[in-house]
């Protein structure tokens, strides 16, 4: 990990309390991952226990934000930082809100596969959900990463992704509608399915709006709302 | 609701939009640095500064201690002509006129390029004459003239609601925050064009602090200003262009708001983070 750009301030404390805060975003970030992770498993697998650690361990996700909000505050009262640190910290408080977000988006993921759990018949097809699950993770993957290395010269490899993602959403509600069509007694499964494949785009939005703050904290640029062919020419200018 | 009546009750964000870029206008330059070198004898304390201080506007010099701030800042209305072995390079525009031209009154420049020190420094007198001194050595002396003066000053200083009934008390009988209020009162008296204030609040408590910062931003509507300081969140809150020099020389400068989020050099950053340089 590359500790340059928080370390070697003059007050060895600050540097403590950066690294800190970096560190603690890092845990929130592996913990939200692995919300994803177990909360997609307990849906293809029907694993209902698994489904309500996913939706007991959430708390964890809030109290973390919590406490790296009430971090971020005290640095910015206390001392009063400047440039990439103030960056830095603005860029924490967003990313942690987003990272909340998509743990709210798998803890509606487990439920959603504790009712779908008990229908007969559920898991057919659904190979497209989980392919769409492997995409959106690797994106937030990246997004972290990104966050850790502080180096974000390869983000619109990520921000790209989310293009497939969406036309993986399309293509499930295609499917979903179909199955509507052929037997109305499948509307209720299918609705929850549909909550499933919503949540899943919806990290890979936040995984996106990650990345858009992290190329303010490291290049001082707002990049937000603009399209990804746009973002692509902005990094290479 | 029609789309239309939307379209003509809508709410107005432009107009938020636009002040918050906050440049606008362009700003017309007042004093202008030219190739400035100053020597101390043997040894160089300018480099080469070359910047540009807009008009009515609030111009901050930051940078560690003997970067050659208040040097610079004592040159701009030389000040620095009363220090032995000094020799200065280069020029000084003001209003497009060079002040180091052979043809300048340098005690015309100073009534042009007022000044105001780190520590308060009234002259052992009362009020009324620390402020009335710069007109009466003008030669002016008509009584009603000194007393609007006076109001005007203290009021454009912030000090006149706590000093009106006693102004013929000693100076020096006033609190630290009073006094430095006081000398810019002086300073203004002589309606100067410019402001140079090389620490002013770096003796004062916090609350003196703030009124002397809420003075400044009250100042620049009338004057050109120039600050130094050590505090960096001072330069920040009253200044609207930073300056950031290190070693006599003039690394960047810019608007306020760009150099303290996003500063284009290395150097600057780990300044204002506090890093090792």
């Amino acid at each position: 990990m590359d500790n340059s750009k928080i370390g070697q301030h003059i007050s060895g404390q600050f540097n403590k309390e950066l690294e800190d805060v970096r560190n603690k975003v890092l845990t929130m970030g592996g913990l939200v991952e692995q919300q994803i992770e177990l909360a997609v498993t307990a849906f293809s697998t029907g694993d209902v226990e698994m489904a309500e650690l996913v939706i007991k361990q959430d708390n964890q996700v809030d109290a973390l934000e919590m406490a790296i909000d009430q971090e971020c505050m005290q640095i910015l009262a206390l001392r009063q930082p400047a440039a990439f640190d103030l960056r830095l910290l603005i860029t924490v408080i967003k990313v942690i809100n987003e990272l909340e977000r998509v743990g709210d988006m798998a803890e509606r993921i487990a439920e959603m596969a504790i009712q779908l759990s008990s229908a007969d018949n559920k898991h057919d097809q659904y190979y497209e959900l989980e392919h769409m699950a492997e995409l959106v993770q690797e994106m937030l993957h990246g997004a972290l990463d990104v966050f850790a290395r502080m180096n974000v010269e390869d983000v619109t490899s990520i921000t790209g992704l989310d293009e497939n993602v969406d036309r993986e959403y399309a293509s499930i509600i295609r499917q979903l509608i179909t199955r509507m069509m052929e037997d109305p007694r499948n509307i209720t499964r299918m609705l929850d399915v549909l909550w499933i494949a919503r949540s899943l785009e919806r990290i890979g939005d936040h995984a996106c709006n990650i990345c858009e703050h992290l190329i303010y904290m490291v290049k001082g640029e707002d990049v937000r709302h603009l399209t990804q062919e746009e973002l692509e020419r902005k990094m290479k200018g | 609701m029609t789309a239309q009546q939307v379209r003509t009750h809508s709410i107005d964000v432009s107009s938020i939009l636009r002040g918050q870029k906050g440049a606008g206008e362009p700003n017309e330059t007042c004093i202008k640095v030219e190739n400035l070198n100053l020597f101390y004898g043997e040894k160089q304390a300018l480099h080469g500064v070359n910047m540009e201080m807009p008009k009515k506007k609030v111009t901050a010099y930051i940078g560690p201690s003997g970067c050659g701030k208040s040097t610079l800042l004592r040159c701009i209305n030389r000040m620095n002509d009363l220090v032995d072995n000094v020799t200065i390079e280069g020029s000084i525009l003001l209003d497009n006129e060079n002040i180091y031209d052979k043809a300048v009154n340098v005690a015309a420049l100073r009534r042009r390029v007022g000044m105001v020190f780190q520590k308060p420094n009234p002259f052992p007198k009362s009020i009324f004459e620390n402020v009335t001194y710069g007109l009466r050595i003008q030669g002016i002396n008509d009584k009603r003239v000194l007393e609007e003066t006076v109001e005007n000053a203290l009021r454009g200083a912030a000090l006149w609601d706590e000093v009106k009934d006693r102004l013929n008390d000693n100076a020096l009988g006033l609190s630290g925050g009073q006094q430095q209020r006081l000398v810019i009162a002086r300073a203004i008296a002589i309606e100067p064009e410019v402001l140079l204030l090389d620490e002013p609040a770096s003796a004062l408590d916090p609350i003196s602090t703030l009124k002397i910062e809420e003075l400044i931003n009250e100042l620049k509507e009338k004057y050109t200003i120039v600050i130094v300081t050590h505090n960096m969140q001072q330069a920040a809150r009253v200044s609207d262009f930073t300056a950031f020099m290190y070693m006599g020389e003039l690394i960047e400068i810019g608007t306020t708001s760009e150099l303290f989020t996003n500063p284009r050099k290395k150097q600057t950053e780990d300044y204002i983070t506090g890093r090792y340089g």
